[in-house]
């Protein structure tokens, strides 16, 4: 059984070493950073939210949608926690489509906390013609649909570089090192200063690209801080159940000694 | 069934039933008082847990069903909406998605463990038969069900595995088009085709439960095999089930419900692929279509074959090839404790296995293409080449006297056989003792 497991160990490495060569046309490596949300007990920092929502709102969204996500959203536990009017002002903020009112007419009003986040452009094709031919890809669950999740929207917001020589960039594209490929439609969009911070933290590309991470996380996994509370009570109880469970096998197989004992005697 | 019923009814009631409907008798018999032997280690748990999974991938299955829209337009956004605005919604979506893998991981193992200690051998084999059919349509099940999310990786997954049907065309030009469009519903995976998986989805995973009745009705005809692969004798060699086994299948199935937990709620899209939180998009092919983990060893099969119907027929047989292993088989001993040839070629197939499912995840080309060939011929070969011939020429080791012996040892069993005389090997004789 132990020379088999050594086989089954060698076997699994020998084919690992031999292709691990072949492995260097992927995508680039992504740095990880540290995050307050890591598993098993992290928690979504409120104010890097808030932070994130503003780079989001003064930004991103001027190209990117977030239409699963409702104004709404900000206000409630385990988010932004943005208090109630400060979300009705958000919401207030942004004009939206409503109707067709008695007349038959669509109107617009001020969005409302359970509106969808406005989309910045009406269609595919208008996203497309705005943007050089590029769609800008919906953001409500990008941290999760990216390999490495926040810590690729990370990197790709502070990977912006002067490409190698020689690297042929085509026309309108941007390099960018955590890219696959390195030729990003995206023009770097954050820099030193570009948001306005109001609790005192210095606007820095850094911060700024962490923040906004962090918010996308919280917008692709909403429920990220429920689910590891939960989790946590789940564990302890299974954990406790085990042990029971542990020992009442053992005690009830002890019972087995007592009726071998009995047919030998 | 095949032992006597030891059946008491307690009360002027329970006789009355009895006569009618002797429901009764049959959880006494079939769960309370089954003999079962006393030597089954932690491997042969999986199958209650397995019972477990697929009660736990139902009930969540169902209520997920309520909140899911099986449309082209609605299924996406619907399945976000239940991570977000249904109660408890991202539970049960994690749970079903996660499930669907500790499901996998709990069948590969029985599977392994049948296969290590031949348990498909005679009088076993058509429990075997029906849990390789279980299986089949455990991956047509999670296959539906993983194209219900609607991401990129659910409509490309569908579009390559439907595709497949379309080697036919090199049978008899235009069948595999024809049947494909059939399948489809359309010309193309669309609307109709999501419709379809998903009438299927829910339809399947209860004609599973129907023959998980049939695989555990053939299993309590001869009684379960046992790591030492040799027959129960005396009283001693067996317990009831109840309740040695209900405890000790418990405490493994709380032992593994912690694995599934620790995944449910600190890792829920590790075994998922990012690609599919993507949603669905006709017009733009992913990069690397993989399936699931628990299918990629098939997926590596499938593609170390250059020709595609040939391809395709590999992907089949190998599942197919399951239903003749009580066949294939030629040894006299069941348990692979007792063959010091045969371990080597069945420790190398899991590896293998393992090794073809890394495959399975990476662009099959240079070496990952080689060393998939070289897999996917041990695979076949350990089949149709190790299975019957190491039988042959193989010399097994002494097999333990006794079921007891080979729990407690030799000079446990030397104790008793010195102040009891010997009993016919005769099982129902032994529960009779037992209780």
């Amino acid at each position: 059984m132990r020379s088999c497991l050594l086989a089954l160990i060698l076997a699994l490495i020998v084919p690992g070493v031999a292709l691990a060569q072949q492995n260097d046309n992927h995508a680039p490596e992504i740095a990880h950073q540290s995050w307050s949300f890591s598993p098993p007990f992290g928690t979504f920092d409120d104010a890097q939210l808030q932070r994130g929502f503003e780079v989001y709102r003064q930004v991103c969204s001027n190209c990117h949608s977030m239409r699963l996500l409702s104004y709404r959203n900000l206000g409630e536990p385990g988010g932004p926690e943005f208090p109630p009017k400060k979300v009705e002002e958000i919401a207030s903020q942004v004009q939206v489509t409503d109707g067709p009112n008695d007349k038959g007419e669509m109107f617009q009003r001020p969005a409302r906390p359970s509106d969808h986040f406005r989309s910045p452009f009406a269609n595919e094709q208008q996203a497309r013609n705005a943007n050089n031919g590029a769609l800008p890809p919906d953001l409500s669950v990008m941290a999760k649909a990216r390999e490495g999740g926040p810590d690729y929207i990370y990197a790709i917001l502070t990977g912006y570089t002067d490409p190698p020589q020689g690297f042929q960039l085509a026309p309108g594209m941007h390099y960018n090192k955590a890219f696959p490929g390195h030729q990003l439609a995206m023009p770097p969009p954050l820099s030193d200063g570009v948001v306005t911070y109001t609790d005192g933290t210095k606007p820095t590309l850094d911060n700024t690209a962490r923040d906004v991470a962090a918010y996308l996380m919280w917008a692709a996994e909403p429920k990220l801080e429920e689910r590891h509370k939960t989790g946590a009570r789940v564990m302890i109880y299974l954990i406790a159940f085990a042990v029971i469970m542990y020992l009442a096998k053992r005690a009830v197989w002890a019972r087995l000694q007592d009726r071998d004992a009995t047919h030998t005697a | 069934m095949a032992h006597p019923s030891t059946y008491k009814p307690g009360s002027r009631f329970e006789a009355w039933l009895d006569a009618r409907l002797p429901v009764a008798r049959v959880v006494h018999d079939q769960l309370l008082a089954f003999p079962t032997p006393r030597n089954l280690n932690y491997w042969w748990t999986f199958g209650g847990i397995l019972a477990f999974m697929l009660g736990v991938q139902i009930a969540t299955g169902i209520v997920l069903a309520m909140h899911y829209v099986p449309t082209a337009d609605g299924a996406f956004d619907s399945v976000e909406k239940i991570m977000r605005d249904v109660n408890w919604g991202w539970l049960l979506r994690y749970t079903h998605a996660v499930g669907a893998s500790m499901f996998f991981l709990a069948v590969y193992i029985h599977t392994f463990r049948g296969l290590y200690y031949g348990s498909y051998k005679a009088p076993r084999e058509v429990i075997w038969i029906l849990g390789v059919l279980i299986l089949l349509l455990m991956i047509a099940t999670a296959f539906m069900g993983y194209s219900l999310v609607w991401g990129q990786m659910s409509f490309w997954a569908v579009t390559v595995i439907t595709n497949l049907f379309s080697s036919l065309d090199m049978v008899i030009p235009e069948l595999g088009t024809t049947l494909v469009q059939w399948i489809w519903g359309g010309f193309s995976v669309g609307a109709p085709t999501l419709n379809r998986l998903y009438s299927l989805h829910y339809l399947l995973p209860f004609i599973i439960a129907g023959v998980v009745v049939l695989h555990i009705w053939a299993l309590h005809i001869p009684g379960n095999n046992n790591p030492a692969g040799i027959e129960v004798k005396t009283a001693r060699d067996v317990v009831p089930f109840h309740p040695y086994y209900t405890i000790k299948d418990g405490f493994a199935l709380v032992t593994f419900v912690l694995l599934f937990a620790a995944l449910v709620f600190y890792a829920p899209n590790l075994l998922g692929h990012p690609d599919n939180y993507i949603p669905a998009n006709p017009l733009q092919t992913p990069p690397h279509i993989v399936p699931e983990w628990y299918f990629l060893p098939f997926y590596a099969i499938l593609r170390a074959i250059p020709n595609k119907l040939l391809g395709v027929i590999a992907l089949f047989s190998s599942i197919a090839i399951l239903f003749f292993v009580p066949w294939l088989d030629t040894s006299k001993v069941r348990s692979t404790r007792y063959r010091p040839i045969y371990k080597w070629f069945f420790w190398a197939f899991v590896v293998t296995c393992i090794v073809l499912g890394y495959f399975g995840s990476q662009p099959p080309e240079g070496w990952y293409l080689v060393f998939g060939r070289i897999c996917t011929f041990y695979y076949f070969a350990f089949f149709l080449v190790a299975l019957p011939g190491v039988g042959l020429i193989e010399r097994p080791r002494a097999l333990p006297g006794s079921i007891t012996e080979s729990a407690l040892g030799p000079d446990a069993e030397r104790a008793v056989e010195a102040k009891t005389p010997p009993n016919p090997p005769a099982r129902a004789r032994a529960r009779e003792e037992v209780l």
